[in-house]
């Protein structure tokens, strides 16, 4: 992992514990820039050679990589005021999943030829064996011991008889001997990795599910060979020498067929993975010397003008400068409808752009691009366990010695109990011995091994389609176990931007000609309050006046004259001092604090022109996520450095029933500690830059992704969506991925918590009911490929 | 119908218990060769494990507090060993079939750290002290 991003390329020669890395530099113009990016390199702890290409733009540096690493060296250059990014990142993520991909291809063909050749030897050996079992039915000994071949003689002999009547006439000893070298065949050549791979890992004192294939057919092979080779043992001590060659060919075969199906499904856990993977365009159309030209996407520096056309991809994160367009970001966002770009607005790469043109300048790149920060965040997470997992991590450790130890023991209680009953010791060797096989072929460990992390893969993948990042299975599984959701007021509940919401005009003034003045005033002043009124006005088209004689007066408003009239702007207070009478519009004002709105007092020539209302509006989609989170039975507590009433009234729109105001950044971590004291598991939403103690505190921070930095460090979960519909989004999911995890680990066990006494004989004392091996391998085969399958159903799985 | 226990049963039982006995000593109790780790120029610690239906070596011996790097060499295609997780070190790497996989990581403090295969069948441990 850690050569990943490297390119080796071997000259010059450097000592045999160094590295090289290939680090692309920007804004290096001449010999003076190069030399001293250089040496600078030169000079840094670690760094073994350095060589700058200007004409490149890149620096090749070998290191010692105890000393330094490829990111202290792009900081390195940095510092000498030159742009420097690691080579990209996501591009080695994906060669990794392509080189997966390929072995589980090659695997999944590899299996299937073999699992229908293996088929095909099968249904021929049990065929051939029937005259053999029939002619065993007339002996002494009776019928054969295995039921489910029993059964299917009895079902096949006299339609068989008719058909294929020259095969009872083959002596029984000539098909024995050809059954035999059939089934070594199969051995060898289908079944070769079974035996082989159960070898190498006795040799390391290690057992898998390779162990019980091998031991389990092993021993039924070689019963057989016993039994054709030399029947005399057999007879001499009252045994029908039956033999098992095709069942030994037909576990084989269905061994094979659930190995491959499960290959198949095991690879359509990444497929969301595979997809944003792919999603990186090859190439960015920049401008270089006033002309526009192609350059593959790994050459584009920080501050280039990417070109973009309409329906193009857009190749790197950015911002716009020119032009506009709306762009489908829903690949990355789960935002389904496109979003308006303009000049200054950020455009993030592997989106694409709908019917627009524009130009933007290049941002960030390479591994702190988004999509690569997605990515590794993806893969990150589906590296990590849930700690549900550790359960069944415990039982795979001793599992197939403890199945081995349940084998022999099943044998022995046979063979006893059979032997002390009257039963000759030929006929309970043999039953002990089918019951015994049957224990070490139906035990299935791999069921247990896929549960959680089959879910974990799919479910991330899941989560990213809907621009919700989750950090893991840890955290997949406390967003399970949510009693309570804390969320921040601005920018969370709110659209975190204020904005006018009402224009009270005096009955002699124009609605127009108050926004014009107060945002004329404002326009000079630094207030926020004052960034939204001119905002609005300049989105209403109004031509601004020159403020002259302007005063500001901190905490209470400000004074200018505007197309020579005094135009104050303030609050109450400022008013009374100008002599303003305010009486008229009390009404009005304690309606908009009740609302939670500031009013803003306006006062032409000391006469009051009218009130003007700012206030954060509650995003459209906060009230029905609200209502959601309760109906999923989540406590919602709201925290704001606002105060009380502002709170309450934010509380009162969005559907909030407790709203803690007055909360200073310290305040949230403690109010967040009180309510884990209670006994809570707290959920913290915020925007991850404010918040980012409370969100670490918490059991389960939620950040929204704001600019380009996706991977919040304190968050267990991120979304690329300033939208609470998110957090719900993230925690059903999680539930349901829960709930599929526990399915897994359910059915996992309790198939061999089942099958292992069944296959014992647990059922024959009262029913007579004994399995078959050739059923317990079926069983087998087909037990983990229903739990890859019930976690591909997240796939299908729709948040509301 | 005779309802006693002959020589033969009893010879079956023994025999019996003491394979299941054999069984679990092997897998569980016996001996594993430890491998002592390098230390190269740099102070790295250094081991190179084959992967091959398990961990040769599986129990590898490192000093705490000082960088390892285990470069796990997989000599077969069993989808069996196609991860290794570190659970103590949220690491879950795939290794590509014939090829060799570099993992560096620092032990923190001594102590016992497993290794495993993707669905924790094979197993490993770095033993720091």
């Amino acid at each position: 992992m850690a050569a990943s991003n490297l390119t080796h390329t071997g000259t010059p020669p450097v000592a045999a514990d160094t590295e090289k890395v290939v680090i692309p530099v920007s804004g290096m113009t001449c010999a003076a820039c190069q030399s001293r990016v250089q040496r600078t390199l030169n000079k840094a702890p670690g760094v073994v050679d350095a060589s700058v290409n200007l004409m490149m733009g890149s620096a090749t540096v070998a290191f010692d990589p105890s000393a330094t690493n490829p990111q202290a060296l792009v900081e390195t250059i940095r510092s000498t005021g030159y742009g420097a990014e690691l080579p990209i990142d996501d591009q080695s993520a994906f060669e990794e999943q392509e080189a997966r991909d390929r072995a589980q291809d090659e695997e999944f063909q590899d299996l299937r030829r073999k699992a229908i050749a293996s088929g095909i030897v099968g249904v021929v050996a049990m065929l051939a064996s029937m005259p053999l079992m029939a002619s065993a039915a007339h002996t002494a000994q009776g019928a054969v011991a295995d039921p489910f071949m029993r059964w299917v003689m009895t079902s096949l002999t006299p339609p068989l008889r008719a058909t294929l009547p020259w095969l009872y006439a083959v002596p029984a000893m000539l098909l024995s001997y050809s059954l035999l070298a059939l089934t070594l065949g199969t051995m060898a050549w289908a079944g070769r990795h079974f035996y082989t791979r159960a070898w190498v890992s006795f040799r390391h004192h290690s057992a898998d599910m390779n162990t019980l294939i091998a031991v389990g057919t092993g021993a039924a092979f070689l019963y057989s060979v016993i039994a054709t080779v030399a029947p005399e043992v057999f007879v001499a001590h009252g045994i029908a020498p039956d033999v098992y060659y095709e069942a030994v060919v037909i576990i084989i075969a269905l061994i094979l067929t659930g190995n491959a199906f499960e290959a198949r499904a095991k690879r359509q856990t990444a497929t969301a993975l595979r997809a944003l993977a792919k999603l990186q365009p090859k190439t960015a159309r920049v401008v270089r010397n006033d002309l526009e030209v192609d350059v593959p996407i790994d050459e584009v520096r920080r501050g280039d003008i990417v070109v973009v056309r309409p329906g193009e991809r857009i190749p790197v994160d950015g911002e716009v400068v020119s032009g506009e367009s709306a762009v489908d970001e829903s690949m990355l966002t789960g935002e389904s409808l496109p979003v308006a770009k303009h000049a200054g607005d950020r455009v993030i790469g592997a989106t694409i752009n709908s019917t627009g043109a524009f130009r933007y300048q290049a941002t960030t790149l390479g591994a702190d691009s988004v999509l690569a920060q997605i990515v590794k965040l993806m893969r990150d997470a589906q590296g990590t366990r849930a700690p549900i997992q550790k359960l069944a991590d415990r039982v795979s450790s001793i599992f197939v010695p403890a199945v081995m130890s349940i084998a022999i023991a099943t044998f022995v209680a046979w063979f006893v109990a059979l032997h002390v009953s009257g039963a000759i010791g030929g006929a309970a060797l043999v039953h002990a011995f089918a019951a015994a096989v049957a224990v070490l072929i139906i035990a299935c460990p791999c069921a247990m091994g896929l549960a959680v992390p089959t879910a974990v893969m799919v479910s991330s993948g899941k989560g990213a389609e809907m621009g919700i990042l989750i950090k893991g299975g840890e955290a997949l599984q406390r967003a399970g176990d949510l009693t309570t959701v804390v969320l921040d007021k601005t920018g969370t509940v709110t659209e975190g931007k204020p904005t006018v919401t009402d224009l009270i005009p005096a009955a002699d003034i124009v609605r127009e000609d108050l926004l014009r003045y107060v945002a004329s005033v404002e326009r000079l002043s630094q207030h926020p309050l004052a960034d939204a009124i001119v905002r609005v006005a300049k989105e209403q088209g109004l031509t601004l006046s020159t403020a002259k004689d302007f005063r500001s007066f901190t905490g209470r408003g400000a004074i200018a004259t505007i197309d020579g009239d005094v135009v104050a702007v303030g609050n109450e207070a400022f008013m009374h001092d100008f002599g303003v009478d305010v009486a008229s519009y009390g009404v009005d004002a304690s309606r908009l604090s009740a609302e939670g709105k500031t009013a803003v007092y306006v006062a032409l020539e000391s006469r009051m022109a009218g009130l003007i209302a700012v206030a954060d509006p509650v995003r459209p989609s906060s009230r029905a996520a609200i209502a959601e989170l309760r109906a999923m039975g989540l406590d919602v507590v709201m925290l704001t450095g606002d105060n009380q009433r502002t709170a309450d009234a934010v509380a009162r729109e969005a559907g909030i029933d407790r709203a803690v105001a007055g909360v200073l950044p310290d305040g949230k971590v403690a109010e967040i500690a009180r309510l884990q004291a209670e006994g809570r598991v707290v959920a913290m939403v915020g925007d991850g830059i404010n918040d980012g103690a409370a969100i670490a505190r918490s059991d389960l921070g939620f950040a929204i992704a704001t600019g380009t930095d996706v991977a919040v460090e304190a968050a267990d979960v991120a979304l690329m969506r300033g939208d609470l519909m998110g957090v719900v989004q993230a925690i059903k999911l999680s539930r349901r991925t829960m709930r599929t995890m526990k399915q897994n680990l359910f059915w996992a066990f309790i198939y061999n918590v089942v099958g292992i006494p069944i296959a014992a004989g647990a059922l024959y004392p009262a029913f007579g009911l004994l399995l078959s091996p050739i059923l317990a391998s079926a069983a087998m085969a087909f037990s983990s490929v229903s739990v890859v399958s019930n976690s591909l159903r997240l796939r299908r799985y729709h948040a509301a | 119908m005779m309802m006693h226990v002959t020589l033969v049963d009893w010879l079956v039982i023994a025999v019996g218990v003491a394979a299941i006995g054999l069984v679990n000593w092997y897998f569980f109790f016996a001996e594993r060769a430890a491998v002592i780790a390098n230390t190269g120029p740099s102070g790295r610690q250094e081991v190179t494990v084959v992967v091959r239906g398990g961990y040769e070596p599986s129990t590898i011996r490192v000093k705490a507090g000082r960088p390892v790097r285990l470069a796990f060499d997989r000599q077969e295609t069993s989808s069996c060993s196609e991860e290794i997780v570190f659970p103590d070190f949220n690491v879950r790497q795939f290794l590509p079939a014939h090829q060799r996989t570099i993992i560096d990581l620092t032990p923190p403090k001594a102590g016992t750290y497993e290794f495993t295969c993707g669905m924790s069948m094979l197993h490993g441990r770095l033993v720091a002290d």
